[in-house]
């Protein structure tokens, strides 16, 4: 392969700047004492030394995307913080920015509706995460004992998490369904029920959480799957030798190596879980509130989308970025402390 | 890995091996098989109950148990036909933003991976650039939607701008799935720019090394070197990439906003399909469920392997 690579090949010549290969490869710090050097490259060489030696080369790669992706999302995160502090609604063509307060924030917090949607957010939250956490680990032991079929296991598995929220939303209604659904004709045969799973307000954010858990356990025991698979078979093998149970090697030796497949498995399940929108919206059959599982991503389009009280539905979206954010961000510390990043 | 696939070999030597591997079965094992056999069988039920039911004539529906199939007298192709008739369409219009958003988004990721990960730059300040990458992937889209639609209704209206293209007969309903196209590139760049970013931190450092004390530029070394090696990843990529933006509902709801509209993508009509139908027809609903699933899961069952690791990534 290092014959292609020569700088005197040609077909690239036009890509290569005069001075590219020269302040790359050599210390950086020489370049500057040259004297007649013109502004663009004084300032390369200043960056690269501030940054890197490959700071400048390599921005052509990274600079365009990230800032694409920077306006787009960050941008956009301030530009909807903004937007939360005006007074925004129905069809008026442009928020009105002169007259910014947190009306929309003290609105939020006298809705009662606000405050249900919020607290189910989190019961959502905790419950989908450490259910499907569990279920998934299960599943990846049970999996990871060399069984035959693992890959028929697995695809089975995993399959509900290939599908769409629309999808697997139309699958759970019918579920569900008062009078045909397998719900009910399980229970049935218990001599219990019927349950109206989707209609009774106690019950329905729990019938969803199991929903939800049905689809993502798949995808936490593939990140388990993988956390197991990077543990030495010593390990298991010393536990065996120094007596323990099954039971006692997989709880005391092999489940505290797994911290960070059940932290990084944890974040994304809460994000997902945060974005159960696409579900509950199927579910119910558009706009209307989910009575009973109505949680803040929900709310946050209806009242923005149907109601088109835009300002309140900023500040919604404001909340929940926030707990987004108080989930990432100690996420990615401790990822940047592992040295993951 | 290739004795996991029981169908490769023929049936009768599989057979033989079971049996074999039966006389061999502890307690211990019989129980392990059990639980599986469950496990998979709960996480197959709901879609089995869908499928048969959306074979299902009315009253099949109220006579049979939910998961038994039809019988001879209650089975019908009725309801795929109208399930196809109304989301074709949709079909057609969803291909045309995943594919170019999925290709887009992965070249995009690559080339920002390669970037932030051969080039030798103070590792700190490459931290920061990718801390703010990454935290993009968890962002809640709910926290862009409002900035977003004003963007693409005030700022940068398409419909006016891709004035030419309307005028060639083409709606102007498909300044949505434009909209969409660059939408899900931007936020596509995140992850896709993670899972390369993997993928090159565990290639060789001195292939690389060499080709830049010869002088290789980095843009050379790209494609001289690591764009050719990625193939695996883009293959993961790729699908991880097809299956999220073609399931994706919210942000079709916000750029596309109603299902009657000529590009509305097959996620739209079929929320709306039940919308419209408050619940009733049940087989209908399943026949477009498994229509407009059926992308992703052709995808899902002949690369399982590759969107199991862009899952796990």
């Amino acid at each position: 392969m290092h014959r292609t690579i020569r700088p005197s090949s040609g077909d690239d010549a036009d890509e290569v700047r005069a001075d590219g290969g020269v302040v790359s490869d050599g210390p950086a710090a020489d370049q500057p004492t040259e004297p007649d050097r013109d502004a663009t490259t004084r300032l390369k060489a200043a960056l690269d030394r501030r940054f890197g030696s490959d700071f400048m080369e390599s921005s052509v790669f990274w600079l365009p995307p990230f800032l694409l992706m920077g306006l787009f999302v960050y941008g956009a995160v301030i530009w909807n913080l903004l937007i939360s502090l005006t007074d925004y609604e129905r069809f008026e063509n442009a928020p009105d920015y002169s007259d910014l307060d947190f009306e929309m924030y003290t609105r939020a917090l006298a809705d009662s509706g606000f405050i249900d949607a919020a607290v189910n957010t989190l019961i959502l939250l905790v419950l989908f995460t450490a259910g499907t956490l569990v279920v998934g680990l299960l599943l990846a032991i049970l999996i990871d004992r060399g069984i035959r079929f693992e890959n028929s296991f697995r695809t089975i598995y995993l399959l509900p998490m290939s599908l769409s929220f629309v999808v697997t939303a139309q699958f759970w209604l019918w579920i569900y369904n008062y009078n045909n659904g397998i719900a009910n004709s399980v229970i049935g045969t218990f001599g219990l029920g019927p349950v109206s799973w989707l209609g009774n307000q106690d019950i329905v954010l729990y019938a969803i959480i199991f929903a939800l858990m049905w689809q993502f356990s798949g995808y936490a025991m593939v990140v388990y799957l993988a956390g197991l698979r990077a543990i030495p078979r010593e390990h298991y093998e010393a536990a065996k030798v120094d007596g323990a149970s099954t039971l006692k090697m997989y709880w005391r030796v092999i489940i505290p190596q797994l911290k960070g497949a059940t932290i990084s498995a944890a974040v994304v399940l809460m994000v997902f879980g945060m974005k159960a929108f696409d579900f509950l919206y199927s579910l119910v059959g558009g706009y209307r509130p989910p009575n009973g599982a109505d949680i803040l991503a929900t709310k946050m389009v209806r009242e923005a989308y149907a109601n088109l009280n835009w300002a309140y539905g900023s500040a919604i979206a404001i909340v929940l970025f926030a707990m987004a954010l108080g989930v990432i961000g100690p996420y990615l510390v401790y990822e940047y402390r592992r040295d993951n990043l | 890995m290739s004795d996991t696939e029981p169908r490769t070999d023929g049936g009768a030597t599989t057979i033989a091996r079971m049996r074999r591997n039966l006389d061999r079965m502890t307690a211990e094992d019989a129980g392990l098989y059990v639980v599986l056999i469950f496990a998979a069988v709960f996480y197959l039920v709901p879609i089995e109950s869908g499928l048969v039911t959306s074979f299902k004539t009315g009253t099949a529906i109220i006579e049979t148990a939910p998961f038994a199939p039809p019988g001879p007298s209650g089975f019908t192709f009725e309801k795929w036909q109208t399930a196809i008739d109304a989301l074709l369409r949709g079909m057609g219009n969803s291909l045309l933003y995943a594919v170019p958003a999925t290709v887009i988004s992965a070249v995009v990721g690559s080339v920002t991976a390669y970037g932030l990960t051969i080039p030798t730059w103070k590792k700190s300040y490459k931290a920061v650039v990718l801390m703010l990458i990454i935290a993009g992937i968890f962002i809640p889209y709910q926290a862009v939607l409002v900035p977003l639609t004003q963007f693409w209704s005030q700022w940068a209206q398409l419909d006016q701008v891709l004035s030419f293209v309307w005028a060639l007969g083409v709606s102007n309903d498909y300044a949505g799935i434009v909209e969409l196209v660059i939408t899900h590139v931007a936020y596509g760049i995140p992850i896709c720019t993670l899972l390369f970013r993997t993928y090159y931190k565990t290639m060789s450092d001195e292939m690389i090394e060499s080709a830049r004390l010869d002088g290789a530029t980095l843009r050379r070394v790209y494609r001289r070197i690591v764009l050719p090696l990625s193939g695996p990843m883009f293959a993961v990529v790729l699908i991880y990439q097809f299956t999220q933006i073609w399931n994706d509902l919210l942000f079709t709801l916000v750029l596309v906003s109603t299902e009657s509209s000529p590009a509305a993508p097959v996620v739209l009509i079929l929320a709306g399909l039940g919308t419209s139908l408050e619940g009733q027809d049940f087989a209908l609903r399943m026949a477009g469920a498994f229509f407009a699933a059926l992308p992703t899961l052709a995808v899902y069952i002949f690369f399982g392997e590759e969107f199991a690791e862009g899952v796990a990534a």
